[in-house]
């Protein structure tokens, strides 16, 4: 947002072969689909709406000309409310786009063309692209998109871009798009309100990309950013301009978005008058039953079970943390590939002390690459695969109203059910998806829920396989972990200050997803998440490498001793949690490992389990809190994290010895 | 017949005391208006009440104009209430002033504005008119909020009430417009509704500022 003056700096200075096309329109109708299918490169596509948090930006060559193609996240209207829509705007502000392709979904057509009326009357270079056809036409709805297009004066494109379907269309018409700035289509409002426009508009002077009647109608909805914009334009002409629209405004109190959105409708009913007709009843998809199972309690949450216990235990669990580690792990590093690496880096380095870097106990490659191959890499990818095909057939959104009411007693909305859900995977991926909440208390508490109760696939995987074979160890972990989620939650939707959030969401069709889309998006989910954690477990192996040829790695765990034996614990489960400290799963791989000696009881392993789901989030996740959130917060999470974490395994330790439950 | 507004209190106080005090008649002393005001001439001229041994008693004439008085009352707090969003003392002493002015058919338009309300804000019943009952009878429920509505029923936008701009903006944004149809899919655990061909989930907090009519 900062960079809007930035951007419009550089604007000008842009090669002037390089024409740019951007693409606006409300979320989840398709953007980013055509803006791989423009660009060859690829952008996270998914069936949830705000999917698209940034600008993504991309290149094409159409009919031999360079393109600069924008994929803006979604926004329902000019007069924008959310930051993503903010983000949006910025580039029709700024960065004057050659074209600008406004992307609608064809059964929603009556509801978004008010969005083209608004694009249009900025005076802005819209081709309008009436997308998901091949749905609406299931549906049994018609369209006359000739009609509309004479209407509209505006080329109109009938397109279903995940089909492939009206891409050429839409390339011809992007080279061939001439744009007539001083006769734009006009489409009139009642007479008092164009009044009211041109009293407005009237007084300005200044120079404007988009044309003064659009802004006159965002100053009269008193929009912030434009009344900045103007102010700063206009100089010494402003204050008229501001008693001006403080007047009208005055005027039509109370009413003045209504009474601009009932016009628009208006103006809408009589342009598709004809152009859009629907079947007399409606008709019910096989997809429309399923999305009516998934959102009542009595079929939903039975659905839900089965989904979590196919997909994430099944699937996850028993295929990728099963059989995928015992193949790679197992298999190819520990009975293949390391004694082979570690001969041939004996035979090339001399010094034992270098071997021990790159092959030794700790070794980047022995220790490093392989918790990060052979146990990890398969795990995330499989979770990943999951999550993928669960988001694009449109269940997330059914989930997170099937869940609203009771993440309301936790201070935050249905919506937190994405992060929440991603966070199974990657707690350090879903804390930056926690940007998609409305405010900052639900931002906070998300984060906060993240980082101390929400085991990532990798920990989840390795701490499933290491308690598996003690079946109350499972419950009593789950059950701690579940326990500390609800009071931690309603704790935090008590004491944070700021207003209770309200959920409002958009419902997806339910769709069959396309395989190719899923592992598309799995491989880049994947490809981020290794260049975010392999440098970190290589930085991990050399400082544990430092550490143990200094000597200080025995001192630490030394130290560590009193209060691994205050939560019941041997010395041994020290070296676990400092690895803990850069990962969460590379702890628990390392408790994997004291496991497989024996060194531990069922009691001794739940205790050790639990700590370390607790405790501190590892080095990435605490990066991109602080990146999120900001110091102080970040801080102060990380402290209440690992008291927490320690103090609930002292108790639970305390109450296993007590009870004797598991021995 | 136009009474004057002390004559209107009068009545007012004497048919809380008979009807909802179980007391026979009222004791002007009690009342604060001393018996020989001319307001209870005015009243005996009606033959709305009678005055025996100092106390004021109905005649049945009175009775009647006594309910629909009282119903005036309690409608004029109502509006106070709901509408001009007046509270309290200021609420109260607003609508003892405005309640003389809802004569010749203002207070049946009210009551149907109010969409026909059995309780004052001060919990106590209001007397219901005519226009209670007809549109009790038509089994029309008026303008109601999208909470009211049982899952499937349809019906048209009437208007949304909130002082959230954010929440109204979202509103309209999902095509929560006056005039457009709306279905409701679901209510529980959150509202489910669709307009045109999309679906949306709001919680309740959004839904009972959406107001629908069958």
């Amino acid at each position: 947002m900062a960079t809007g003056c930035g951007k419009q700096a550089e604007a000008p200075g842009k090669s002037p072969n390089i024409k740019r096309v951007a693409l606006v329109g409300n979320p989840n109708v398709g953007k980013s689909v055509l803006f791989n299918a423009l660009t060859g490169s690829y952008v996270t596509v998914s069936n949830y709406p705000g999917t698209s948090v940034e600008v993504s930006r991309g290149h094409a060559v159409i009919n031999d000309q360079s393109w600069e193609v924008i994929d803006t996240p979604g926004m329902y209207s000019i007069h924008t409310i959310t930051e993503e829509e903010r983000v949006a705007r910025e580039i029709l502000l700024h960065e004057t786009p050659d074209v600008v392709l406004h992307v609608l979904d064809a059964r929603n057509l009556e509801r978004m063309l008010a969005m083209t009326l608004q694009l249009i009357e900025a005076g802005l270079p819209v081709i309008l692209v009436v997308n998901i056809m091949d749905e609406a036409e299931r549906m049994g709805l018609t369209f006359d998109l000739e009609l509309l297009r004479q209407r509209l004066g505006i080329p109109v494109i009938g397109a279903a871009t995940t089909r492939k379907r009206g891409l050429d269309e839409i390339r011809s018409a992007i080279v061939a798009y001439r744009h007539d700035p001083e006769n734009p289509p006009h489409f009139a409002y009642s007479r008092l309100l164009e009044h009211d426009i041109n009293e407005v508009a009237g007084l300005m002077v200044g120079e404007y990309i988009l044309s003064r009647r659009a802004l006159a109608l965002l100053l009269l909805q008193q929009d912030e950013e434009i009344t900045a914009l103007v102010r700063r334009r206009e100089g010494e002409g402003f204050a008229v301009i501001a008693e001006k629209v403080r007047e009208i405004a005055f005027n039509r109190r109370g009413s003045f978005h209504l009474d601009l959105s009932l016009e628009r409708k208006d103006i809408v009913k009589k342009l598709i008058l004809g152009v859009f007709t629907s079947p007399e009843k409606r008709v019910v998809t096989w997809a429309e039953r399923l999305s009516c199972m998934s959102v009542r309690p009595l079929t939903g949450i039975p659905l839900l079970l089965i989904v979590l216990y196919f997909g994430l235990y099944k699937f996850v669990g028993d295929f990728g943390a099963g059989t995928l580690v015992d193949i790679l792990e197992q298999k190819l590093f520990v009975g293949i590939f390391n004694p082979w690496i570690t001969g041939v880096v004996k035979m090339i380095i001399p010094w034992e002390v270098i071997q021990e870097l790159f092959v030794g106990e700790y070794g980047i490659i022995t220790l490093g690459i392989r918790y990060a191959v052979g146990i990890i890499l398969p795990i995330v990818a499989t979770f990943f695969i999951f999550f993928s095909f669960l988001e694009d057939t449109g269940y997330f959104p059914r989930l997170a109203l099937l869940v609203d009411r009771i993440f309301k007693r936790f201070g935050l909305t249905g919506r937190a059910v994405i992060p929440m859900v991603l966070g199974f995977g990657c707690d350090t991926m879903a804390t930056m998806v926690t940007r998609t909440l409305e405010t900052t208390r639900e931002r906070v508490i998300a984060t906060v829920l993240l980082s101390l109760t929400i085991p990532c696939s990798a920990q989840l995987g390795v701490i499933l396989a290491l308690l598996s074979k003690f079946p109350g160890a499972l419950a009593v972990w789950g059950t701690c972990l579940l326990l500390l989620f609800v009071v931690v939650g309603l704790l935090a939707a008590r004491i944070m200050p700021g207003e209770a959030p309200m959920f409002y969401m958009e419902l997806p069709p339910m769709r069959l997803p396309q395989i190719s889309n899923v592992l598309t998006k799995t491989y880049t989910r994947m490809q981020w998440y290794f260049l975010e954690i392999l440098p970190l477990f290589v930085l991990a192996s050399i400082l544990l490498w430092l550490g143990k040829i200094t000597g200080f790695f025995g001192k630490l765990i030394t130290a560590m001793t009193p209060v691994m034996a205050s939560i019941g614990l041997p010395r041994e489960t020290a070296v676990a949690f400092i690895f803990g400290f850069f990962r969460r799963d590379y702890g628990a791989a390392g408790l994997y490992e004291l496991q497989t000696k024996g060194l531990m009881d069922a009691r001794q392993l739940t205790v050790a389990a639990v700590t370390l789901t607790l405790f501190i989030p590892c080095v990435a996740q605490f990066l991109i809190m602080k990146k999120e959130r900001g110091w102080k917060v970040a801080g102060g999470i990380g402290v209440f994290v690992s008291l927490l974490a320690f103090g609930s395994g002292y108790v639970l330790n305390q109450f296993l010895l007590m009870t004797r439950l598991l021995s | 017949m136009k009474l004057s507004e002390k004559a209107e209190e009068i009545l007012e106080a004497l048919w809380i005391a008979v009807e909802e005090e179980g007391a026979r008649f009222l004791d002007p002393e009690r009342m604060g208006f001393p018996a020989d005001d001319p307001a209870y001439k005015e009243l005996t001229g009606h033959t709305l009440v009678e005055i025996r041994q100092g106390m004021v008693y109905f005649r049945p004439e009175g009775r009647e104009e006594g309910k629909m008085t009282i119903r005036r009352h309690r409608l004029a707090e109502r509006l106070m209430m709901d509408v001009l969003n007046l509270r309290g003392d200021a609420g109260d002493d607003k609508a003892c002033q405005f309640e003389h002015l809802l004569n010749e058919g203002v207070d049946i338009k009210i009551c149907t504005m109010l969409n026909h309300p059995a309780t004052c804000p001060h919990g106590k019943p209001i007397p219901p008119g005519e226009c209670c009952a007809d549109a009790r009878a038509q089994g029309d429920l008026g303008v109601v909020a999208l909470t009211e509505f049982k899952s499937g029923q349809e019906g048209e936008i009437a208007y949304i009430q909130t002082k959230d701009d954010k929440k109204m903006q979202k509103l309209m944004a999902m095509g929560v417009l006056p005039g457009n149809r709306i279905v409701l899919v679901q209510s529980y655990p959150s509202y489910i509704f669709r307009v045109g061909f999309s679906e949306f989930a709001i919680d309740s907090n959004l839904a009972k500022e959406i107001f629908v009519r069958k």
